[in-house]
Formats: structure tokens, C-alpha cells, sequence
């Protein structure tokens, strides 16, 4: 428990701050207002792969880490999509996924934002559409924010989410 | 593999790892795998090619590797009616793969399992996506299929859906659990949700466009697959890359390992129920990708490695940042090992959970850091060593123990193990040129590449066409062994303990689902 605690102590609070307006943790002091002006709470999303490389994937686990702390900023990723406001979901759409994709988004409640995530995502990308591949995220449900990048990087990501924020004026 | 006892004639096969192939009848094709199985092989991929065009009917391909190389089985089916022998009987892991393969050629074996594999109804069952004459229709719609689940029956006895979206952040795939009180009897896997189409997808890319397209098959090893692709490419048109991009090439693959290691390291500690693990070792991840983005222009390095050598040389500025970096890493992991070592709760969650016995692991084919947990010592990094690892002498992990502390023991060792060769390479980096030109590839030429990915060793098997196009193209990743074996690690365990048991393999759905 000791060594844990001096971990801890050692490494501080590496989560960033806003030093100069072009800064990438500008984006986020921004995120943090924008949430509270317009959800006034937590805003949870639920992530869904819809077929993916698995590349998207690990730049969204990269919110959760502790430089980008995004749990700190009162968004988090929940496991139903009862329970979510946002679905962010990456792409191309597989035929295979598509039937789960339709029901992950019936089952999510308004405002039910959807935020497209990475260059297959938005365009099918690489993979294109095809026997197995249905392409853009837009192609299967509708789609508030487009955020491209292969994949994106975790700043690119919250800027992603911020747009959806305001599109949706929830 | 020694080939002699077949009475076949084997010829060299482009591939920078020893290599060869060897057409075999149908009765020649059990017999060269039971030899194979003998002489200590195992099965590496299984794929079939559409050769009609070219009067040839389908040509079956079975890749073995054992301590002498590669061997690949080349068996000419006649017409679409020709089956060939179950090579499950010999090799388990073959019976998803003949599955697959029928699914996406058309051609039978005769197992008894006919169930599809990698087909969901989202195109005609006759249909099949591999064959040159095959059109998609705009009109197929993605449909539902009704897949015959192993039920367990019994008093108490229930089963557990679970997926294709899961609960966390993490592909899509189904598992059916049948479970008693806590205690999980049977799992059974549902896997090809993620399947796009990579393989008909290469079909219409030139050959120098293919590695892009390779890079992405599985996104957490994008260096080891666009570098497999490289391998083929570049063996078959006898090109050698210079020596400054063979290692730059290594040093990424290195980068690679390190980063997928020590998220996973976080995870593990994570869903082992301490938080703390998930922070640290995800901030040193995030400090890797960072300085891949400074030194290579990508967090996650993708199309760094490409046909001909990489596309981007580091300075001596950014080589000086990573040998620091090197240095940090160590010293931050020691003091972390030591944290999870003597974490009484986290060592109670990992010991003896997802147990892997040695035999069963041989039996199964499994392989990467999952089967040197069970003390099977197997690296291409060791076992073949190519320039610069072979300058480098890589020290190959083992534990014995095949529990999920074991393969955490594993990569905490290779994470280390990388640091050194990063290290090693910086310090020796040669300098020069990082990247050749390549010449024309004739038609129908065939070539392998294969790396030890963090994952395990993944593989390209690259087929030219005409005009530098390519003809055919085959990855096979190493979540096609070791998804098997998942079925069977969490057997006996409780059902809350299989999240640890699935991160601590962390296997590819994409990878696997083409």
C-alpha cells in the first residue's frame, strides 16, 4: 500500500490544463463548460464497434487516460445503451453488425446523438462498401458529427463529441 | 519439415523466414500433416484460391511451421464438387479455418462440422465472395441466421448470452456461456461479425497499395501486418531493403509491442479490481504513442512500414528522446511489477484463474506470449531471426504456469525485452537510405511474410496478377489459434472472472473476422 501511495504521489496530477488557446487541453476546458452549460450533468455515451480495425478503439480508450481524464470532465462510457445519450460508433457498418447497430440506436433514448468516429466511420474509409461491408456509419443510422482522422486522436475525439453537444442543444 | 517420407518434391518459396512448398494429392495432404504433427509442426493458416481462370481448378493452401521453417501444402481440387480430408483430426485449430474457407470459396472438407463460420447471412448461402465470378447484389440484405449453439443440459444448468456489443469498449462477438450457479461448463464462441470483406477488398488494389490496406486488417498490430505484407511483397521480387529501414521497421514493431503491453498490463490490473494499474500504465502508453507521433508522424504508426522500406526517417534528436524514453520505462514498469507482484488482491484474481495446461496448449496450436505462458518457448524473433533482431539476440519470455499471472509475468518480461532491443537498435541504428525502389512483379508469383506481433506471429500470403495487381492475398492473424483456446481456459472458472481470463489473451476480432 505504501509503494502504491508513493506512485501515486510521485506522479502527481498529469491530467492537462489549458496553458494557451491552441494548446489540445484547450479543447477540453471548453468540453467542461460546454457539458455543464448544455447537459448540466454527466453526458454518458455508449461505444459501439461496428466493424472496425480496432484502431478507433484504442484512441477511445486513450480518453480514460489520465492526461486526458475524461471522466474527469463529467463524460462517461456506459454499458446499455438505456442508459446513453450519445452512441459513438466506429466503422465501416458490417452487413454482420448492422441488425445490432439499428437495435443498439432504437434502444438508446433521445436525444440519442450518434457521433461517427474515423475515416471508415465517415466515408466506409479503406474498406469501402461491398458484399460484407455496408461503408459510412450515415449509410445504417442517422448521424450528428462526423469525426475523421485513422484513427482520430483522443483531442480529435473530444472536439468530435463537442460538436455533437451543439448540434444537439440538448 | 522434412518432406522426404512423402516422396514429393519440395521447391523454395519467396519468404524472408526458411521456407517451402510442396504440391500434394488429397491422400498426400493427411499424411503431410500427421508427419507434420509428428515432427513437432503446427498449423499456421488455411485458405483456399479460386485458380479456375488459369484452368486449375481451386487450389487449397495449408501453412505449417515447425523448427526447421515454413511448409506449405499445395492441393489442386479440380472443381467445386472435389472435397479434401478433415484436417481438424490432426489439427483443431483447422476446423474454423475449413469453415471460413468454404464460406468464402465455396470448397467442402468432409467434417462433420459444416456449420458456416464467418458467413451471417448478410450474402446468399451459394454465394461465395472469393470466387472470381462472384458480383454482389445491391439488393442483399443483412439477414439473421439461426446458429446451432452445443446446449448443456442438467439440472441448474443455464446459458448466458453475450453480444456482438459488448459492454465494454471492445470489438464485437458473441459468447454463448452455459453456466451452473457462478460456475461457467461451457463457452462457446460466435465470431465474424466484423467481417468487411478484406480479402476480396486486396483483390482490387494494386500490389504497392496493398500494405495500407494490411496495416488495417487488425489496427493494434499495424506494424507487424504492414511489414508481413512488405516481407511478401519484397520476396518475391528479391528486393533487400536497406539496412536502416530493416531496423527502423523493428524499432516500430518493438514500439508496438511496448505500447499494446502496457495498455494491456493496465487493463488487467484494472479488471482485476485496482483502478490505480489502469492510470499508471495507460499514461506510460499514452507517453509511447506521443513520441510515435514525434518520431514517426503516427501515435499508433501506421503506413510507417511500406513496400520498399518505411516512409519516414527519425532524427538524431527524436532517436535521443526514445533511448530517454527507454530508460523511464523501465524504471517506471520495475516499480509497477513490484506493485502488482506484492498486491495480495490482484495476485488472488490472477494465480491459477484461465488456466492453460501445456499439452492441451500444443494440441490446440496455440501460440504469441499466450503459449510461452504455458512454457512452450516459440518467438520468429529467436526461432528466425532477421536483421536487426538477430544483431540483438532477443531473449524469448517463458513462464510455465499458464494462468493468467503467467501471461502478465510474460509481458511485463517482453515489455522489458523491448525496451532493451529499442535501445539496442538506437544505439547501433546504421545509417543510409530508408527506402528501395521495386521492380515489376510478374504474374502469378506467391509470396509469405510472417512477424512476431505482440499478439503472436502474423501472416501474409500475397499472390501477384497481371500488371502488379493483386491476384489473391491471405492474413492470417494469431487470434485464429488462440480464440479456441479461450473456450476451454474459462471452463471451471467463474463467470466474473471471464473478462480477466479474455483481456489476458486479448485476441483480434477484426484480425480474425476478415
Amino acid at each position: 500500500m505504501l509503494y502504491v501511495l508513493r506512485q501515486i504521489a510521485k506522479t502527481g496530477i498529469v491530467s492537462e490544463r489549458a496553458p494557451a488557446p491552441a494548446d489540445e487541453m484547450r479543447v477540453v476546458a471548453r468540453l467542461q463548460e460546454e457539458i455543464l452549460r448544455i447537459v448540466g450533468r454527466a453526458l454518458a455515451i455508449r461505444q459501439v464497434d461496428a466493424g472496425s480495425c480496432n484502431g478507433c478503439e484504442l484512441e477511445i480508450h486513450a480518453l480514460g487516460n489520465p492526461y486526458y481524464n475524461i471522466e474527469g470532465l463529467g463524460i462517461r462510457f456506459v454499458a446499455s445503451p438505456r442508459h446513453a445519450d450519445m452512441l459513438l460508433v466506429t466503422g465501416p457498418v458490417s452487413k454482420h453488425m448492422a441488425i445490432a447497430l439499428r437495435r443498439t440506436f432504437e434502444a438508446t433514448p433521445d436525444p440519442k446523438l450518434v457521433v461517427a468516429v474515423g475515416d471508415c466511420g465517415c466515408t466506409g474509409g479503406i474498406f469501402g462498401e461491398s458484399y460484407a461491408s455496408l461503408g459510412r456509419v450515415a449509410n445504417v443510422i442517422p448521424v450528428d458529427v462526423e469525426i475523421p482522422g485513422c484513427p482520430p486522436a483522443p483531442t480529435a475525439l473530444l472536439q468530435g463529441i463537442l460538436a455533437a453537444l451543439r448540434a444537439g442543444q440538448i | 519439415m522434412n518432406v522426404a517420407p512423402l516422396g514429393v518434391a519440395a521447391a523454395a518459396l519467396p519468404c524472408p523466414l526458411p521456407a517451402q512448398r510442396c504440391p500434394v494429392s488429397s491422400g498426400q495432404l493427411i499424411t503431410a500433416c500427421r508427419l507434420a504433427w509428428e515432427q513437432g509442426g503446427q498449423l499456421v493458416a488455411l485458405w483456399v484460391s479460386d485458380d479456375r481462370d488459369r484452368e486449375r481448378g481451386f487450389c487449397l493452401r495449408v501453412l505449417l511451421r515447425d523448427a526447421d521453417g515454413l511448409t506449405l501444402l499445395e492441393h489442386t481440387l479440380p472443381d467445386e464438387g472435389a472435397r479434401y480430408a478433415d484436417l481438424a483430426t490432426i489439427f483443431p485449430a483447422a476446423n474454423r479455418m475449413q469453415r471460413a474457407a468454404f464460406d468464402l470459396s465455396g470448397v467442402q472438407c468432409d467434417a462433420d462440422d459444416q456449420r458456416p463460420w464467418l458467413w451471417q447471412a448478410a450474402w446468399p448461402i451459394d454465394r461465395f465472395p472469393l470466387r472470381r465470378d462472384f458480383e454482389a447484389s445491391p439488393k442483399w440484405e443483412p439477414g439473421q441466421e439461426d446458429y446451432p449453439f452445443v446446449r448443456v443440459a442438467g439440472d441448474g444448468v443455464h446459458e448466458i448470452p453475450v453480444g456482438p456489443v459488448h459492454a465494454g469498449i471492445i470489438e464485437p462477438g458473441h459468447f454463448r456461456f452455459q453456466v451452473v450457479g457462478e460456475k461457467v461448463l461451457r463457452l462457446e464462441e460466435r465470431l465474424g461479425y466484423v467481417h468487411k470483406g478484406i480479402e476480396k477488398r486486396f483483390e482490387a488494389m494494386p500490389l504497392l497499395d496493398g500494405g495500407r490496406l494490411a496495416g488495417r486488417v487488425s489496427g493494434d498490430s499495424t506494424v507487424a501486418y504492414a511489414w508481413a505484407y512488405a516481407q511478401a511483397l519484397e520476396a518475391m521480387a528479391g528486393t533487400t531493403v536497406p539496412p536502416r529501414a530493416a531496423w527502423l521497421r523493428a524499432l516500430c514493431l518493438e514500439r508496438e509491442r511496448v505500447a499494446n503491453h502496457l495498455g494491456d498490463l493496465g487493463y488487467l490490473g484494472n479488471d482485476g479490481g485496482f483502478a490505480f494499474g489502469l492510470a499508471q500504465f495507460s499514461r506510460l502508453k499514452e507517453d509511447v504513442l506521443r513520441l510515435n507521433r514525434e518520431a514517426f508522424g503516427h501515435r499508433m504508426l501506421m503506413d510507417v512500414v511500406v513496400p520498399g522500406g518505411v516512409a519516414r526517417d527519425i532524427a538524431s534528436g527524436e532517436a535521443a528522446a526514445m533511448r530517454a524514453q527507454c530508460a523511464s520505462l523501465r524504471r517506471e514498469i520495475r516499480v509497477l511489477r513490484d506493485i502488482y507482484d506484492e498486491h495480495a488482491g490482484l495476485q488472488d484474481r490472477f494465480r491459477t484463474c484461465g488456466h492453460v495446461a501445456r499439452e492441451l496448449a500444443m494440441q490446440l496450436g496455440l501460440t504469441g506470449f499466450a503459449v510461452r505462458a504455458c512454457g512452450i518457448a516459440e518467438d520468429l524473433r529467436a526461432d528466425f531471426p532477421l536483421p536487426p533482431h538477430d544483431a540483438l539476440a532477443v531473449r524469448k519470455a517463458t513462464r510455465t504456469e499458464g494462468d493468467v499471472a503467467a501471461r502478465v509475468a510474460v509481458r511485463f518480461d517482453e515489455a522489458l525485452e523491448s525496451l532493451r532491443l529499442i535501445d539496442g537498435m538506437l544505439a547501433a541504428l546504421p545509417e543510409g537510405e530508408v527506402l528501395a525502389p521495386l521492380p515489376s512483379i510478374p504474374a502469378f508469383r506467391l509470396g509469405l511474410g510472417m512477424v512476431e506481433s505482440w499478439r503472436g506471429p502474423v501472416t501474409i500470403a500475397l499472390e501477384s496478377g497481371p500488371g502488379d495487381s493483386i491476384r489473391r492475398c491471405h492474413p492470417s492473424d494469431p487470434s485464429w489459434r488462440n480464440w479456441p483456446v479461450l473456450e476451454h481456459a474459462v471452463i471451471g472458472n467463474i463467470v466474473p472472472d471471464f473478462p480477466l481470463i479474455n483481456k489476458s489473451f486479448n485476441l483480434s476480432y477484426s484480425g480474425h473476422d476478415l
